[in-house]
């Protein structure tokens, strides 16, 4: 049955781990963002040779489990930090989610727009970089955060790699002391306490940014 | 719990290839668990999504919150962690399930939230002149639902729903985890008694890549024969 004492001898372990699972959130999602720009830049480019086997890719890593990624990178690459593999694979991942956002974002932007940036002789770097990213950008900030909201739920899947993020630490905790319970509630009460401010917040951005 | 029960058995490394077609049962059995997971969790899933989603457009705030909090509650709580309290935390409250019981359970209730917002969504956008007209034509509510209302928000829920059935179909190796012998399962005891980490690894891509592929065709299918009912060109996605 459930000890408050237990709770309390437990929470700094899983609040260690918490600080582990930020952290991976926040380098991951930081290499989807940029990293799937790249993809959506490249997969424009009029090149076959380019844009083919970067869509099967895409296409492959996008609906394969993360997990069986995770496994794959960490047994088939030795001696890199099991944190660092999960930043990667979790951002790869995820970048070919966000790729997609960027896609249709950039394809949102009017025609015009870039026959005036031609029309202007900019070149590329400025046309995207002054006129197509700050209009794309815009509209897209809800669905790269929601991302980010689902990355930071799926961080757990780092535990079977060895990476002592919070629901490894919760399964630790709960096995050396036969406390379960309270391990995983604790857990799943960090994650709900820390998910309702961001998708408030992230509710708040949507609402300011339709305008 | 060593953090993957039996990702490195030590094994006698046999010659690859014959050994994975003499191991093709058990994958196949490992595969149709995988598969019975995948479809019972999203049976569910679609069952808790229309309750819940129906719930949302109640006018009566007390429906209507608690739809919100269940919604919010599980989304807001990540699928592992369900997934395991359902197997390591309520066996101690007196309450224990089957493994693949605490897996569909929580899919079902994981995806199942997700589902009510797909619902509560498609239901929303149909336009308010067809519950207008159908409330003219002296329709009873369930004849307005039935007959009007859900065949026109059923085409645009299938896409999103879609969506949420390949990420269930890719969190369904999580089960590995809880003693469950799924495809998961069994490809990893065929790496490690072959020692061929990169085939079995790649196999198991290939083969959740198709059961996707798969799933995204069926779920096409379904589109365009909601679509056609409607009336509407059958704009299926690749």
């Amino acid at each position: 049955m459930w000890s408050w004492e237990t709770a309390r001898e437990g929470l700094p372990l899983i609040l260690h781990g918490f600080g582990i699972t930020l952290l991976a959130t926040v380098f991951g999602s930081l290499l989807a963002v940029v990293l799937g720009l790249g993809i959506a830049v490249l997969r424009r480019t009029p090149s076959r040779w380019v844009t083919l086997p970067l869509r099967a890719a895409v296409e492959f890593v996008r609906s394969t489990p993360v997990m069986i990624q995770l496994f794959a990178v960490w047994v088939l690459v030795p001696g890199l930090d099991p944190l660092v593999i999960g930043i990667a694979v979790l951002g790869v991942h995820y970048a070919t989610y966000t790729s997609e956002v960027y896609r249709a974002g950039i394809d949102a932007v009017p025609k015009g727009q870039w026959e005036a940036a031609v029309a202007l002789s900019l070149p590329p770097v400025r046309t995207w970089f002054a006129v197509v990213l700050p209009q794309a950008l815009r509209k897209i900030v809800p669905a790269l955060g929601n991302y980010v909201i689902s990355m930071f739920k799926e961080t757990p899947f780092l535990s079977v790699i060895t990476v002592n993020e919070m629901v490894h630490e919760a399964n630790r905790f709960g096995s050396d002391h036969f406390a379960y319970l309270e391990a995983f509630t604790l857990a799943a009460l960090v994650f709900l306490v820390a998910s309702c401010p961001t998708s408030i917040l992230m509710r708040k951005l949507e609402k300011r940014l339709a305008h | 719990m060593s953090s993957y029960p039996y990702a490195f058995h030590a094994g006698e490394p046999l010659s690859g290839l014959t050994e994975f077609t003499h191991s093709l049962p058990s994958v196949g059995a490992g595969l149709w668990v995988t598969v019975q997971a995948t479809v019972l969790g999203a049976a569910l899933a679609l069952l808790l999504a229309f309750v819940l989603g129906f719930m949302a457009r109640s006018r009566r705030l007390l429906v209507r919150g608690s739809s919100r909090v269940v919604v919010e509650f599980f989304r807001g709580t990540s699928l592992y962690v369900q997934m395991f309290w359902l197997f390591f935390a309520l066996p101690i409250l007196g309450f224990k399930l089957v493994p693949l019981a605490c897996a569909v359970v929580a899919f079902g209730l994981n995806y199942g939230a997700y589902g009510s917002e797909v619902v509560r969504g498609a239901l929303d956008a149909v336009p308010r002149g067809q519950r207008e007209a159908a409330v003219a034509l002296s329709m009873t509510p369930w004849q307005r639902m039935r007959l009007v209302v859900l065949p026109q928000a059923w085409p645009q829920m299938i896409p999103p729903f879609n969506n949420l059935l390949i990420q269930l179909l890719k969190c369904t190796p999580l089960m590995s985890l809880i003693t469950i012998s799924d495809v998961t399962f069994q490809m990893d005891q065929l790496r490690s008694t072959t020692g061929d980490t990169a085939t079995a690894y790649l196999l198991l891509l290939v083969v959740y890549f198709v059961l996707a592929y798969a799933l995204t065709l069926a779920m096409n299918g379904l589109e365009s024969v909601a679509k056609a009912r409607l009336g509407q060109p059958a704009g299926g996605r690749a």
